[in-house]
Formats: structure tokens, sequence, C-alpha cells
């Protein structure tokens, strides 16, 4: 089971209140985790990601145990800590603001 | 009794004034989709309860929205909440998806000219403005930045570019404006279906009468003293274009200077800023019954987004234009520089027709008599985008 930590934005709009939890049979990639998220939620389709490039949003960025993953190929496996559950995937706004 | 109800698109969500015919008692509702940027919402003239909404995020890209219970409720078309994917497990949630039209060529149809004159590619970035059809509750219309018409006729499920206008040919040579190079006006002629007007800034106004598979510019007798050729055929900055249904060849335009009015459709242009004490502005609307009555919202210059001498003035003309009187009371009279956007003023149809419109500061201003007084209905928003308003039987 993967975890994942919405903005506040995104949790509003697909109806969680929390973090979500995913199913993922495979590699746990940036990839796999998206695929997974918004199969499950399609509203999030085109919020995190582009829907024809498929690129991140750049405002957008994604952490996993303390690391930016945001730059890293889509398909390189995410930390064990994220693949078993102990730690979720933050996907993470720019902060807006002074 | 007549029921009116006001859909305010904010910088931070978006609101819904209601009020019986007097229009003097306002139940407010909102922010709905706060924290997000709220374009426009349009209700459905065919289906009053079915309101379409552009919601946007620079983080998060476009949304779009439908309620089907007069706003009360909204869900995102296509992904009713609880219900995450199709028969067969295919995603929803495609509501959002605005692609341009590369079926031709497999590449872009063209590339629009970037503010230093080179040529860039369009990338979608925002829905400007919904327009529903006035028969189908299941056909909109949507005006998006980079500037191109998309038409939905599943209730907003699916988007299709209606890609004669950026193929027709002038498309190069479309620059942005300082907002944005924005569709931003979308006019169904309701004695026409095939007829439809859209403007763009800062390229101009367009007219298709096919539906939109062939378009061409309608912007002879304008004159743009900022661009290198003032009387281009493309190229002006094109704020609002109004229009009054029942006269739907006849068409008023605020431009970035200069208001304007065709009486051909838009096959000739002729200036009626008249005696305004500036004509710069944003927005231009027309009286719901006297299709000679227009308003607008002089500001001061392009350079300095407020009101003239800090005093907000609503401009009418009883004589379709060039002869105009100031409408100020209610309006404040002194130490008022807040702006009147593009899509921030709308009209109802009631006797006397009421008259609405929005300000970068927030507040949203109603007069219950064709503009002789005016309230504000609220005061403290965030800063208005858009106003729209639906009147109900």
């Amino acid at each position: 089971m993967i975890r994942v930590v919405l903005p506040g934005h995104l949790r509003a709009l697909a109806h969680v209140n929390a973090e979500v939890q995913l199913d993922i049979t495979g590699p746990v990639t940036q990839r796999s985790v998206l695929d997974a998220l918004e199969a499950q939620y399609p509203m999030l389709r085109g919020t995190i990601r582009d829907h024809v490039t498929q690129e991140r949003r750049p405002f957008l960025r994604f952490f996993a145990c303390e690391e930016d993953y945001s730059l890293e190929p889509p398909d390189t496996p995410l930390p064990d800590a994220i693949a078993s559950g102990k730690e979720p995937l933050l996907i993470i706004g720019a902060i807006a603001g002074g | 009794m007549s029921q009116v109800r006001v859909l305010v698109g904010t910088r931070k969500g978006a609101f819904i004034l209601t009020s019986d015919g007097k229009r003097q008692n306002w139940n407010v509702s909102g922010p709905h989709f706060a924290g997000w940027e709220m374009y426009h919402l349009k209700g459905s003239p065919a289906n009053p309860s079915r309101i379409f909404a552009s919601q946007c995020s620079g983080w998060f890209g476009q949304i779009i929205q439908r309620s089907d219970d007069g706003g009360k409720t909204w869900t995102q078309p296509g992904t009713p909440p609880g219900e995450q994917t199709a028969p067969g497990g295919a995603p929803k949630g495609e509501s959002n998806k605005f692609v341009y039209d590369t079926s031709a060529t497999g590449k872009s149809l063209t590339t629009h000219m970037w503010y230093d004159g080179t040529q860039h590619p369009w990338e979608f970035k925002r829905v400007w403005h919904l327009e529903p059809s006035p028969n189908d509750p299941d056909t909109v219309y949507a005006g998006v930045e980079d500037a191109a018409l998309f038409r939905s006729t599943d209730g907003g499920k699916n988007w299709q570019e209606l890609s004669g206008l950026r193929g027709h040919g002038t498309g190069p040579r479309w620059q942005p404006g300082a907002g944005g190079m924005c569709l931003h006006t979308i006019i169904l002629d309701p004695k026409d279906p095939g007829r439809i007007y859209i403007a763009i800034s800062a390229a101009g106004a367009f007219r298709t009468d096919d539906g939109g598979k062939n378009w061409r510019p309608i912007n002879k007798g304008l004159h743009s003293q900022y661009i290198p050729d003032p009387n281009a055929e493309v190229g002006h900055c094109v704020h609002h274009v109004a229009m009054n249904p029942s006269r739907p060849g006849v068409l008023f335009m605020q431009k970035h200077w200069d208001v304007m009015r065709s009486d051909n459709a838009g096959d000739l242009w002729k200036e009626v800023s008249g005696n305004l004490p500036t004509d710069f502005g944003f927005v231009i609307d027309v009286h719901a019954h006297e299709p000679e009555t227009i308003y607008v919202v002089p500001i001061k210059s392009d350079g300095e987004h407020f009101p003239l001498d800090g005093k907000l003035r609503v401009y009418r003309s009883k004589t379709g234009g060039n002869e105009w009187e100031a409408l100020t009371k209610g309006l404040p009279q002194s130490n008022c520089y807040v702006n009147v956007l593009r899509d921030a003023m709308a009209v109802d149809s009631l006797d006397k027709c009421g008259v609405y419109f929005g300000t970068t500061g927030g507040q949203v201003y109603a007069s219950a008599d064709a503009g002789d007084n005016w309230n504000p209905i609220v005061s403290h928003l965030p800063a208005v985008l858009s106003v729209e308003v639906q009147t109900l039987a």
C-alpha cells in the first residue's frame, strides 16, 4: 500500500480529507504512483501532470523520505520506505505568498 | 415571483448572490471553490439550474465544474463523486482536458506572435469564458488562453477545438496582450445558429457564419495607434463585445481605447466614444429591453487601470453611443482606484432592467433601475473577475 499526501486544494478536488492510499502492483515509481492516483481519483487528471505530455506541472514537486525526486526520470524506483508504505510520497505545491 | 441569481467569479473563489425581483435584499453563497481563481461562471439559458464554471490555478491547471441545481452542489462533468472509472476501467475526469487540434497534420496548426515579435507555439493556460448554448443544455463553448475556441456537446465532459478559427490564416499575427492571449468574448447569434462572434486580446474580433468551420476577421474600422499598422486586419486589443439578443447584427465594442459599434454584424465599425471622459475601459453591455442603451465604465488609461479622478462612474448612452451621461448615485465619488474587468458586467431581463458589475476591490454593485441608482450587494470579496446574471421565473 502506497501513501500519498496531496496539497489541500487537490484533496478538496478529490473529496478526500487526509492522505490517500493506493495499491500498486509492480515497480513503485513516480509514474506508477501517479497512474494509480489518477485511476482512483480521475478528477486529478491534468492537475499534477499535463494531460498530453505527462510532464509534471511546473509549480509542483515530489518529495520522498525528505529527498526531492521532482527531476528524476518518472520510472526511477522510489525508496523502499515509500514502496512499503512506511513513508508517504509528498506532492507539494510551490509556496504562495510573501 | 421572479428571482435573480448573480454569478460572481473572483481571484479566490466563486460567489452566488440571489434576490427576489425587487433586488433589494440579497443572499450571498460562497466561497465556492475557495482559493481557486474562478474566471467565469454562466448559466444555461436552456436549463437555468445548470451552471458551468471555470476553475483554475497556476499550480493545478484548469478544471471545469458544473452544477445542475443552481449552484448548490458541483461536480466535474464526467466524474460524479464516488464514481471513479468508467465501465471497463477507463479513467474519467476528462472534463479539464483542452487539447489543441492537431488532427490535420499531427502538429500544431500554427504558431502565434510572441511579445518580442518572434513566433511562439500555442500553450493552453486557462478558460476565460464559458458560453452555454441558448437551446441545448449540453452544448457549451469555451474561450481559452492561448486563444482558441472549444465546444462540448455532452455537458462539459469532453471538449473539441473549433480549429477553423486558429487555422484560418491570421493566427501567426495574433499577439498576447498584457493579460495573456485570451479568447474572452463568445456571442452566439440567437436567430442564426451558424453565426458566432468571438474576440481575442490582442487579435481582434472574428465571425463564423457556418457554425465554426470557417472564420474571418471583422476588424474593419478599428484604429489602434499602439500597433505598427493602426488599421491592420488583426492585432487590435478588443476588450469586450456586447449584443442585445433582439438585434444580433448590432454589436458594441469596448476596445483597448475607443468604444465602437457595428450595425452590420462586424463588417464595419465606427467609433461612438463621443463625450466620454476617457474611452479606455474593459466592460460594455446593452440594456435588456432598450437595444440602443449601452453601458461602459471608463478607466483612466492603459497605464493607470482605475477610474478617472478617483470617481467610479458608469456611463450610459441611450442613443447607441456618442452621447453619454455619467451615472454616479450610490457609487464612490472620491478615492476610488479599482478596476472593472472585461467580463464583470451583466444585465438582468426584469423590468426595469437590472445592471450589475464587479470590481477588483471586491465590490459587486447593482442597479435595479437601469443604472439610475446603485447599491453594493457585497463590498469585500476577492478581486472580481466576472459577473453574470440569471433572471429566473
